[in-house]
């Protein structure tokens, strides 16, 4: 159980990694939104490069800090009926979710992902607007979004099982942050 | 038995994965988990029926349909504006907006009241966030409310009517999701929405002022050793009078070189940078001319509502896209901050902390609804739901009675994100073909949340409230009285008059389109038009797969939003 809770805590490490830093991207998108929009009005210069940047960063924030949102129980639950519930009940209902819901969800996506984003790579596709970026970074994220997820989903299944069992477990590492 | 099934597959399926979402685990994954599901039960049931067109290749889609929810320009908006809002609110400026126009209105009975309304709409129009806006005005003024004497439940209900705003309030980043699912530019959205959203406000406003005439004791007025300005309006007035003139001159003989629109905006802001100046001079040189009161006044209130006219006024206008006015609008949140010295390390990293995760949630609950769509449309699921409702009885009336029956009992369990990607998107093309505007379709359904998210004991605006109110008696950091909690009836009671006021509004705006409608004169009829010919589909354009549309139905619940910017640490 030991080597696998360590697993566990790997990828939790991992995605908390994500979710630390790729935030700063909705910084950058907002920079280089605004630099463009004062560049366009101003000096009538745009490019569709940098249009395209604006939402491939913001595609890396949404795709990339999923699973550690998952991580946090960030994502919305409506809990009207379940608050009633136990958390042993709890627990036993993410469990059963996790891996009949998210689990089949997470395999399917990663694995279509990847032939989208292999076709993209091969052909070097680039966006049909002029001027655009290469189309594969922009799908890779889809591809590493979704796989992220897969693996937080299998350390969240780890975590569920040791709680029931009485394992304890490292709670999530919160960075003080946690306010959303 | 079979032949039974594959021919209500749609009903079944619905019916399913609501029962699902019931189970508590995230929506974004359990609608994404019965479209699937229901995805292979189709197609094992497709030669039993001819109304399911699902095949296995379909699945491909899915990719291409995440690739054009990333892709979407207008959803861009959305962490600009949740990040605009949040650095304002986390620089202070609900603390610095509430006290100062607290102090302003405060020598008069129901002023606090007053001054909760105004800011919680000017939080309310920046943030978007109903959670956010209730809880930091719950924690910042309820105290003081309750302090000086209101009663709790009109000190209550003050609070979570205004957090909830935020509903229809420009430029609320839930206008720009609700515009981007109805299929429409969100510029209109704006200005459709902007007249229900002053009636409301004003209504609120003269149901404060009527009682704190009626009722002077559950609404005192600030106790003279309270007040921080001892008048000085005289010079405030004047302040007001002098910017008004530039402002008013500046559009007639200057600036004469800009078009019209791009005139006024410069006027306006002219008028803001000289009034902010003139007070600065006043006090850094000590020259005496102003009043503390009109100092502090336009030290506080100029900056942030300066910030949202240029956002608000440029979007309008159409000199900037509704995602390049969110982006600037975030820059100059930050530049504010920065001039404030309120600019941290920590602060910003929070804010972009609670951005990514609202648009992780966000986003993940769409692409979750995207995939329920592909099979519930494929199922011909959204035929169902067009027949069901085109049998209603009444026409356009009897349809608007009636989603707004059923929009308003579901606002008691499901947030705002998985009403506008599920539900919504199922409204639209009924809505469409009554002939209904649905700009105006989309401002309704706003009034109705709202009211929905007020009404006890489910409405969520009530939860955040009752998070953040004082659970047991507590002892009053200024006057060292112990004070009563707020009890949860209380917050009840405070609501049920803002629930009449919010029918009220709901009833006008039924009754007057154009109150709505005036959208069509003022912006420029470019892209409205070409969706409106296409009814069926609504959402964001994701996969390439003509029939089936945008982001369809399902149904969901109480947010587990956490306090969008509660602490203030």
């Amino acid at each position: 159980m030991s080597l696998i809770l360590k697993i566990s805590r790997a990828i939790d490490a991992v995605t908390a990694l994500f979710g630390r830093y790729v935030s700063w991207f909705v910084l950058a998108a907002v920079l280089v939104s605004t630099a463009n929009a004062i560049s366009r009005k101003a000096f009538n210069v745009s490019s569709n490069a940098w249009l395209e940047l604006q939402w491939y960063l913001f595609g890396a924030v949404f795709m990339l800090t999923a699973a550690d949102a998952l991580r946090r129980n960030a994502h919305v639950r409506i809990d009207i009926v379940t608050s009633m519930l136990s958390q042993k009940t709890r627990d036993v209902i993410d469990l059963i979710c996790h891996i009949t819901f998210l689990m089949p969800f997470c395999i399917l996506m990663s694995w279509l992902s990847w032939t989208f984003f292999l076709r993209a790579a091969l052909s070097g596709e680039t966006s049909s607007n002029f001027g655009g970026l290469v189309i594969w970074p922009a799908r890779f994220l889809i591809l590493l979004g979704f796989v992220l997820l897969l693996f937080q989903a299998a350390s969240e299944i780890i975590k569920r099982i040791a709680v029931l069992r009485g394992v304890p477990i490292h709670t999530p590492g919160d960075d003080g942050l946690d306010q959303l | 038995m079979i032949d039974l099934i594959a021919h209500n597959l749609a009903p079944i399926m619905f019916c399913s994965v609501m029962a699902m979402l019931l189970l508590g685990y995230p929506v974004a994954f359990t609608l994404a988990a019965g479209g699937l599901a229901f995805f292979v039960i189709g197609v094992e049931l497709s030669p039993y029926s001819n109304e399911i067109n699902l095949s296995w290749p379909l699945l491909q889609s899915h990719p291409s349909r995440v690739f054009g929810i990333m892709s979407n320009e207008t959803l861009l908006a959305i962490p600009f504006f949740t990040f605009m809002g949040l650095v304002l609110e986390r620089s202070g400026m609900a603390e610095d907006l509430l006290d100062t126009v607290g102090q302003l209105f405060g020598p008069v009975r129901g002023g606090l009241a007053l001054a909760v309304v105004l800011v919680g709409s000017l939080l309310a129009a920046t943030t978007g966030i109903v959670a956010a806006s209730v809880m930091a005005m719950g924690l910042i003024s309820l105290p003081i409310m309750l302090r000086y004497g209101y009663s709790p439940a009109i000190a209550s209900g003050t609070v979570v009517a205004s957090g909830t705003l935020a509903q229809i309030v420009p430029p609320s980043l839930v206008l720009i999701v609700m515009a981007d699912q109805l299929g429409r530019p969100v510029d209109d959205m704006y200005v459709g929405a902007f007249v229900p959203a002053m009636i409301t406000i004003g209504i609120y406003c003269a149901f404060v002022v009527w009682f704190s005439i009626f009722r002077p004791g559950v609404m005192p007025a600030l106790p003279l050793e309270a007040r921080k300005f001892k008048g000085g309006f005289g010079s405030l007035a004047g302040i007001i009078i002098l910017s008004v003139g530039l402002a008013l001159a500046a559009q007639r003989w200057g600036f004469t070189s800009f078009a019209s629109e791009t005139r006024l905006v410069a006027s306006v802001s002219l008028a803001a940078l000289f009034a902010l100046c003139a007070t600065l001079l006043n006090r850094k040189l000590s020259l005496g001319l102003m009043s503390y009161l009109a100092e502090e006044v336009v030290i506080v209130l100029i900056p942030p509502l300066a910030l949202i006219f240029l956002v608000l006024g440029t979007i309008f206008l159409g000199i900037a896209t509704p995602t390049e006015g969110g982006a600037m609008g975030a820059t100059g949140a930050l530049v504010l901050a920065f001039i404030r010295r309120r600019l941290s390390y920590g602060m910003l990293k929070s804010a972009l902390d609670s951005t990514a995760r609202l648009a992780a949630f966000v986003m993940f609950i769409l692409i979750g609804a995207r995939i329920f769509g592909l099979t519930f449309y494929g199922i011909n699921g959204n035929l169902w739901v067009e027949e069901l409702l085109l049998q209603l009885p009444g026409g356009q009336l009897g349809f608007l009675v009636f989603v707004t029956l059923i929009v308003f009992v579901l606002g008691c369990f499901l947030d705002f994100f998985e009403i506008a990607f599920i539900v919504v998107p199922l409204l639209v093309p009924v809505a469409a073909q009554l002939g209904i505007d649905l700009i105006w379709f989309g401002v309704i359904l706003g009034i109705n949340l709202q009211t929905s998210f007020l009404t006890p004991p489910f409405g969520f605006s009530l939860f955040y409230f009752r998070s953040v109110a004082p659970h047991e008696d507590w002892t009053d950091p200024v006057t060292k009285r112990r004070m009563k909690a707020v009890r949860t009836i209380e917050i009840y009671k405070g609501a049920l008059p803002f629930i009449g006021l919010q029918a009220l509004v709901l009833a006008i705006v039924i009754s007057f389109p154009g109150l709505v409608t005036h959208y069509k004169d003022v912006a420029p009829p470019i892209p409205g038009g070409i969706q409106q010919n296409l009814p069926g589909l609504p959402g964001m354009s994701g996969g390439a797969l003509p029939g089936l549309p945008g982001s369809p139905s399902g149904g969901l619940a109480p947010l587990q939003l956490a306090p969008l910017g509660t602490s203030q640490d």
